[in-house]
Parts: C-alpha cells; sequence; structure tokens
C-alpha cells in the first residue's frame, strides 16, 4: 500500500506585475516561502518538478542555482495550463513510489502584457504565390478564416456548447459567474485585481470574443507558487506543529483527453474532467456533496459554467441552475472561486496549477483571514490546460 | 476565370464546393488531417468521405478582438455536418446575437482568400443561413 502523501509546506507570490522580478527571482520566492513554511530546506527535498512555459527552458535548474544546488533529480514539465498541476503530481508519483520522502513543486510565470494568447502565425505577404503547408495544406493562415484559434473564443464556444445542449445560458448568465469572482477577489490580497465590478460594468466592457467580455477572460499577470511535499511516514517524525498544519492530499489525479468525436475541431475540456473528478471522488472516498469549497479553472467566464458539471457539483445538465441557487457564492452551499478565480486573481498560466491548491490549503489550515470559509475541512483544485491535460486534487485537513 | 486552389486540402472546390475526410473503416471516426492510427480505436485503415454540406450550428463566439491583420468582428461555429463537427466561420450575417443563434441551420458556401502573383485565387469556405 502506497504512503499517504500531505502537503508540508506551500505558498504563492502575489500575483500582478512585477517589473523589477524576473522568473527565476520570482520562482526563488516562491521557493524560499514554501521551504519555511514547511519548516525544511532544500538539503531535505529528494526531488523537484518545475514549471515555466514563457521562459527560455531548463527552469528547475536555474531555480536551483538561485537557491540551493544539492544534485537531487529535476524534472521540467510543460503541460499548457496545466503545467503547476504536473509539477505537483510529478512529485506526489516520485514520493508515493517511495523514491524519496520529500520534493519540491514549483510554477512560475511572467505574463504581465502578454495580449491575446492563441493568436500565433505571420501574416502571408500579398502577392506571393499560394503553397499549400502543414498539416491541413493550408496555402494561408487559417485563423480567422475557419473559425478562431484564441483563447477567449475557444472557451466562449465551449459554454455555448454546452448552451446548445442543456439550454438556460445567455450572455448574462456568463456575466454574472464573472461578476461572482470579481466580488470574492475583494477579500484576496494576493490577487492581481480586487475591484469589485457590477454586472453592467462587466456586460458594458470591451468584447473579446462573445460572451466573454474583457474582465470575463482571465487575467495576464506574473506570479509563482510552489509546495512541499512529503510522505505520512515521514510526516510522523516532524514536529506536532508541522504535523497539524500539513494538509492530506486524498486525490491527485492527471488525465489527457480521450477522443470524442468533436476533439478535432473544438477542445473537448469537458471528458477529461469528469473523467478526472469521478477518478478523484473514487480515490478520496469523498463526494462532491463533502466539498467546502472549490478552485476550479475558470479561464474565461463560459469555462466556470461548464465545470460546475463536470466536477459533478450538481446534476448532469444543471450548472445554470446551480449558478441562479447561489451554491457557488462564497456563502452558497458549495462557494467556487473564493479566491476570485483567474478572472480577477490572475492566471500566471504555469503557477496556476499550485496556486488554486496553496487557496485550499489555506482555507483548511485556517488560515485565510477576511475570506476564511469557516469550518473548511474538504476542498478540490481543479486545472485545464488546452490539448488537453486536467489536474483534480482533493485536499483534506489533518486529523493531527 | 483563372486558375483556383482551395485554403485546404479538406475543400474540394469541384464540382460542387464540398469537404472530405479521412474515415476510420473500422469505426468511422473521422478526421480533417492525416492519422497513422485512429485515435479513437487504432486502426491504421482510412477512406476518403464527403462531409454533408449543411448542418446546424451548435456553438459559436463573435470575435471582436484577433490576432494583427485577422479581420474583425467574425462569427467562428463549430457546425453539427448530419454527424460530423466542422469547423468554420458562419458568414453573410450581421455578427450578433440577434442574428447568429445555438441551433441555425446554415450551408456550405465558397469565399475569395486572394489572387496571388500568378492570378491564382485562394478560396476558402464559410457557412451560411439558410434561409
Amino acid at each position: 500500500m502506497a504512503d499517504d502523501i500531505y502537503i508540508l509546506g506551500i505558498t504563492m507570490t502575489k500575483f500582478g506585475k512585477h517589473p523589477d522580478k524576473d522568473v527565476v527571482d520570482l520562482g526563488a520566492e516562491a521557493i524560499r516561502a514554501a521551504l519555511k513554511d514547511g519548516g525544511v530546506t532544500m538539503k531535505d527535498m529528494g526531488v523537484m518538478a518545475a514549471g515555466n512555459l514563457m521562459g527560455g527552458g531548463g527552469i528547475a535548474q536555474q531555480l536551483q542555482k538561485q537557491i540551493g544546488q544539492t544534485g537531487i533529480p529535476a524534472y521540467n514539465v510543460s503541460n499548457a495550463c496545466a503545467t503547476g498541476a504536473t509539477a505537483l503530481r510529478t512529485v506526489i508519483m516520485a514520493v508515493k513510489a517511495g523514491e524519496c520522502d520529500m520534493g519540491l513543486a514549483v510554477g512560475v510565470e511572467k505574463l504581465a502584457g502578454a495580449g491575446l494568447l492563441g493568436a500565433g502565425g505571420a501574416p502571408k505577404k500579398d502577392k506571393e504565390a499560394w503553397e499549400p503547408s502543414g498539416r491541413f495544406g493550408a496555402v494561408t493562415n487559417t485563423d480567422g478564416r475557419i473559425g478562431t484559434n484564441t483563447m477567449p473564443g475557444v472557451f466562449a464556444q465551449v459554454g455555448m456548447e454546452y448552451g446548445h445542449k442543456y439550454g438556460g445560458t445567455s450572455f448574462e448568465l456568463f456575466a454574472k459567474i464573472s461578476e461572482k469572482n470579481h466580488s470574492h477577489s475583494t477579500l484576496n490580497p494576493l490577487a492581481a485585481y480586487q475591484k469589485k465590478m457590477t454586472l453592467e460594468e462587466i456586460m458594458g466592457d470591451i468584447m473579446i470574443a462573445y460572451p466573454n467580455t474583457r474582465p470575463m477572460c482571465s487575467a495576464n499577470c506574473d506570479g509563482a507558487a510552489a509546495a512541499v511535499v512529503v510522505s505520512g511516514t515521514k510526516l510522523k517524525t516532524l514536529s506536532k506543529e508541522q504535523q497539524r498544519r500539513a494538509v492530506k492530499v486524498s486525490a491527485s489525479i492527471l488525465t489527457s483527453d480521450p477522443y470524442t468525436e468533436s476533439c478535432q475541431v473544438l477542445p473537448d475540456v469537458n471528458t477529461l474532467t469528469r473523467r478526472a473528478a469521478q477518478q478523484a471522488y473514487e480515490q478520496s472516498g469523498v463526494s462532491p456533496s463533502d466539498l467546502n469549497l472549490v478552485e476550479l479553472h475558470d479561464c474565461f467566464a463560459t469555462a466556470e459554467l461548464v465545470h460546475y458539471d463536470n466536477l459533478m457539483l450538481c446534476e448532469e445538465g444543471g450548472a445554470a441552475d446551480f449558478f441562479l441557487s447561489g451554491a457557488p457564492w462564497r456563502d452558497g452551499k458549495t462557494p467556487v472561486n473564493v479566491s476570485g478565480g483567474l478572472q480577477s486573481k490572475g492566471h500566471p498560466i504555469s503557477a496556476t496549477g499550485i496556486a488554486n491548491i496553496w487557496e485550499v490549503c489555506h482555507h483548511l489550515r485556517g488560515e485565510a483571514g477576511d475570506r476564511q470559509i469557516e469550518g473548511a475541512k474538504v476542498g478540490l483544485a481543479h486545472v485545464i490546460g488546452l490539448g488537453s491535460a486536467c489536474g483534480v486534487h482533493i485536499l483534506e485537513k489533518s486529523a493531527a | 476565370m483563372g486558375a483556383q486552389v482551395p485554403l485546404v486540402d479538406y475543400l474540394v472546390l469541384t464540382p460542387e464546393p464540398h469537404l472530405i475526410a479521412h474515415e476510420c473503416t473500422q469505426c468511422g471516426a473521422r478526421f480533417f488531417d492525416r492519422r497513422n492510427a485512429c485515435a479513437s480505436c487504432e486502426n491504421d485503415q482510412f477512406k476518403q468521405v464527403d462531409i454533408a454540406t449543411s448542418g446546424e450550428v451548435k456553438a459559436f463566439t463573435i470575435v471582436s478582438m484577433a490576432a494583427p491583420g485577422v479581420p474583425v468582428p467574425f462569427v467562428s461555429a463549430i457546425i453539427d455536418c448530419d454527424g460530423t463537427s466542422v469547423r468554420g466561420n458562419i458568414i453573410d450575417v450581421e455578427p450578433d446575437d440577434q442574428h447568429v443563434q445555438l441551433g441555425m441551420k446554415v450551408a456550405l458556401a465558397t469565399t475569395s482568400v486572394g489572387t496571388d502573383s500568378e492570378g491564382t485565387e485562394a478560396v476558402g469556405f464559410g457557412f451560411r443561413p439558410i434561409a
């Protein structure tokens, strides 16, 4: 039987603009804080996994040089927006396999001012002869000619597809989801934006890809998050205080997308999330109704809606009713994204999949201050990287 | 009329414009690009099939902000063409939520992408609402 897994130390930096810090500075800040939070040092780490998408590569070794080179195995991981969760999952697998009893996961990104993601490729020069190239034999760029490649549009279609299948969605409904998250963010001092926005302000803002206006899109920003993982056996040898603050990882799941009919034209972010959730509930013995809080991947307001359903927080097809019941507000039955979510907390890609776990841990430890969900004992963190990869972790307050 | 080339190789211009796909001979899964084995069942035999030229909008977005050089606004959509999902723009329609609706019926139509230095026209496709 594999050993239990705990988060011993975890942190996130302030998300936002950090013009004076590079990715190594930010990652190092997060790691040093996570080690301190866990009462350990780099010498205690047996493995390290690190993620950073927009930098030059080799972030794990760069970070080791910044804070402590101990010669441990380093994995540089990349899984789109699920990169942080993938780093954590890599470390958890190593500890679970008994290769070591402690490990470090970190994700860091500099993304402030990055603009529209997914808009790639140089435009064709005028008067050049048409020459088919690429997998589809395209004679010129197809973005904008055969649908859209940009993230706000892709995820808009994801939400609209849900509306077509089950009904009950509207521009206003999606905007209300964003209103919730912006409202939640006012209590999170580490969020990139802490501004409450009215429904009118959200709907009246710049349209990016209908029905997603600008505040309904995840905020590009800088940030890092890091976590120290420990085995249950090792934890028992540590101090009472460390044992008290450790958070149990009851499930750690990573899935990729299985074949579905339309996934070649619109990424299917639903099936792999539903599978990850099912596996996580089975592995942990936790049911959706047990969850005191959920941090899910609201990269766009249209995405949050479908994940209520995918994570089985509601009946199949009942996501709109679930939202309208008030359930995902912080005083509701299943608070969702009390951090403010990616729309206001921000989405420094590789950091996101650890920062959402930090948020849940923060509540389970009773350390979330003004935004504390009182008595939180069980939480779920979900992240999805397009392509696709889905991470789901279920976390429980330590019994010690 | 000068020579024409399709924007992508899965658009066939003659005798009537239509889309084609590689269909798995075992499970029937369809792919617009080449696969070494079927992503659904791993069979490695495919046959070329024609895609229905009309269908129903099952998802759309109206893109107002895009990469430099991409004219906006445009309507991107996923069309259910008799069981095969196709990605394409909805054309010849006002790009707003009064005129574009989920479930609307559309049909394949071609568009001119431009003409190169040799006088060859590139022809693209979109879907036009059926009145």
